[in-house]
């Protein structure tokens, strides 16, 4: 029994079958690569588990609860976080503010009408702002802001976003998109220690397959809203059906 | 100090000085010469100023922090102002119950409005907002014309009830509003020399609930709720994705704010105590929505600025006619004048709003950031011709 859950999922739009009778079964602390060429229905399904879109048809379970009617805010609530193609930062605000959005989260949950209490006057969310900021090597931008920042540094701090929630699951949507080779680099390296120093489960979809391979230890191919195969990476590879779906083509 | 951080307790203490001092600073001119048209310091036109200053900090705090931009927060205005009127006629003439009920009611009507017009954002909100306004505004003016009494609009009478004063004085007029027994019109006047200052009861209740009212606004500013309403504006999506649920939060922002306006009508119906219609209409909402940008909307200060820059303007520059003009330019040959005049004409008197109009044009392309970016950059210019300026009498001797 995998983390996430994912039974007969299909989703239809209008005439187009995005996604059928997708099986899916995420296992705890693995990082696992969803691939497949373009309309392949990654992202469609991403949607399906963050809670914005609801799928037609089949379940959704997270950790024994089912996510499908919940919003957004609820599933991550939950222990879902996401991390989007195009960072989604919180540019109008400095770097140490965007970190201590989610730390003030996961404390006071999804509402809290704290009005009167100064922000910097609340130490546990501070510190643990800053620690994150170190982990990311970014302390030295913490009154920068946010939207002046490098692409691969606003990765970083999405990731520290996401991190710092203490979440059970991290959802990647091709977090090296557009990506010069060095940030790439320094972003696998980053996920690689954050998939071992930490109880975390990394699911990624990607099209880059130098990242899928340094990253994962399983691989689950999507084509045409319907899952190929699914195996550990090195069956993946030699694997002539992928090669003919996905890895043909691109080659 | 009050919990405040040392640039926000300077700020705080600025707005105090102004407004404790507006009877001065607004009267520089001697009462007998030529430019004591520009004098702004009677009690009248203070008080519209720190009352809009109200309005226009409250409305900052939902357009200036989270960006919605509602269209329809007169509504609220009026709606406090008949609750003060109506809790003069009910009750006592009182400021303190009038002011309490106003928040209040205002506050509820926020409630109704806000939750439907929030499930839209961006244009589609503004609309709304703009919508349930024109239809207060309707309301009030025809539909229900007993509680309103419509186009005439709602006033005192000798037979209220006034359960806990009297419906009527001794001499059989209407009493007047007061703040136990310290009445609202009483005004003391100075006079220094050529100067006459006037220290008005009512200005001065306002100007305290003003210097109450942005202290609150700073400390919502600073709070983690405020953080959450910057976050609203800058990335709804990362927030909703952040396990926020952004609605409490933008609704909690349109209901404080309503309760802002709902004030500044209660103070309004406290000072003069009539409540009408036309307080509710669309121009009424836009005005708020100009006083907020051209002050520099999301900035601690710049709605205040703003809401006395447009009120200055419009109490003051309307007052220009012809004739002062041709008082001005009679040195020059009559041709020149009559021509100058000619020109002039369309920007003064009943033109102001087109001079506002430029103005506002210009400081939105020029300036976004209002009258606050502008202050910014003026220091800041002085500041780096005076770190040059000391840079070069540092090196000069060495040479």
């Amino acid at each position: 029994m995998g983390i996430l859950e994912v039974k007969n999922v299909g989703k239809r739009f209008g005439g187009l079958q995005a996604l059928s009778d997708v099986n899916l079964s995420i296992k705890e602390n693995s990082v696992h690569a969803i691939i497949g060429p373009n309309g392949a229905g990654k992202s469609t399904l991403l949607n399906c588990l963050v809670g914005k879109l609801i799928p037609d048809t089949g379940s959704v379970m997270f950790g024994g609860q089912s996510v499908l009617g919940r919003a957004p805010y609820e599933i991550n609530q939950m222990g879902i976080s996401r991390v989007f193609q195009t960072p989604e930062i919180f540019g109008d605000l400095t770097v140490l503010e965007n970190m201590m959005i989610p730390c003030l989260a996961k404390r006071d949950g999804s509402f809290e009408l704290n009005a009167f209490s100064a922000v910097m006057s609340q130490r546990d969310i501070l510190e643990k702002a800053e620690h994150m900021l170190e982990e990311m090597n970014m302390a030295d931008k913490r009154h920068m802001h946010a939207a002046a920042m490098s692409r691969g540094d606003k990765r970083r701090l999405e990731i520290g976003m996401c991190l710092s929630q203490e979440p059970r699951l991290l959802l990647l949507d091709e977090p090296t998109a557009g990506m010069a080779r060095a940030d790439t680099n320094n972003t696998i390296d980053l996920l690689k220690q954050i998939s071992e120093e930490r109880d975390i489960t990394i699911a990624i979809i990607e099209h880059d397959m130098h990242v899928v391979f340094s990253l994962a230890n399983r691989i689950t191919v999507l084509a045409q809203g319907t899952p190929l195969v699914e195996d550990d990476p090195q069956n993946i590879r030699g694997n002539p059906k992928v090669r003919e779906a996905y890895l043909g083509e691109t080659a | 100090m009050f919990g405040l951080d040392k640039r926000d307790t300077t700020l705080l203490l600025i707005v105090t000085v102004l407004t404790m001092f507006a009877p001065f600073i607004l009267n520089p001119f001697p009462t007998d010469s030529g430019l004591a048209q520009f004098n702004a310091g009677y009690p009248d036109l203070m008080q519209r100023f720190v009352i809009f200053g109200i309005f226009a900090i409250g409305f900052n705090i939902l357009f200036g922090l989270t960006g919605y931009l509602s269209f329809g927060h007169a509504a609220f205005l009026g709606v406090g102002s008949y609750s003060a009127v109506w809790m003069f006629k009910l009750l006592s003439m009182n400021v303190i119950p009038a002011i309490l009920l106003s928040v209040i009611i205002a506050g509820l009507f926020a409630l109704v409005i806000g939750y439907v017009s929030l499930r839209r954002s961006g244009i589609y909100f503004s609309i709304l907002t703009l919508a349930f306004a024109q239809m207060s505004f309707s309301l009030a003016y025809s539909v229900l014309t007993p509680v309103t009494n419509g186009e005439t609009g709602l006033q005192l009478a000798l037979d209220d009830p006034r359960i806990l004063g009297a419906s009527a004085t001794a001499d059989g007029s209407i009493p007047v509003t007061s703040l136990f027994g310290l009445e609202m019109r009483s005004t003391y006047s100075m006079a220094v020399g050529p100067w006459d200052f006037q220290f008005n009861v009512g200005y001065y209740l306002c100007a305290l609930v003003l210097i109450a009212a942005f202290y609150v606004a700073i400390r919502i500013f600073r709070s983690p709720f405020g953080m959450m309403l910057r976050a609203v504006k800058s990335n709804q999506q990362r927030m909703n994705y952040t396990g926020l649920n952004s609605k409490p939060y933008t609704l909690a922002a349109f209901v404080i704010s309503g309760m802002y306006a709902g004030l500044a009508g209660g103070l309004m119906a406290s000072m003069d105590p009539l409540a009408g219609a036309e307080r509710m209409q669309w121009t009424a909402s836009g005005e708020v929505v100009l006083m907020t940008i051209l002050g520099g909307a999301g900035t601690l200060i710049g709605p205040v600025l703003g809401a006395g820059f447009i009120k200055y303007f419009e109490n003051i520059f309307s007052k220009i006619n012809d004739n002062v003009l041709h008082g001005w330019f009679s040195f020059l040959p009559d041709g020149i004048e009559d021509f100058l005049v000619f020109v002039i004409h369309p920007f003064i008197g009943k033109g102001w709003h087109l001079t506002l109009g430029i103005l506002f044009m210009l400081v939105v392309i020029y300036l976004p950031g209002g009258l606050v970016e502008g202050g910014q950059r003026v220091v800041g210019w002085l500041s780096r011709r005076k770190s040059a300026q000391s840079r070069q009498s540092e090196t000069n001797p060495a040479e």
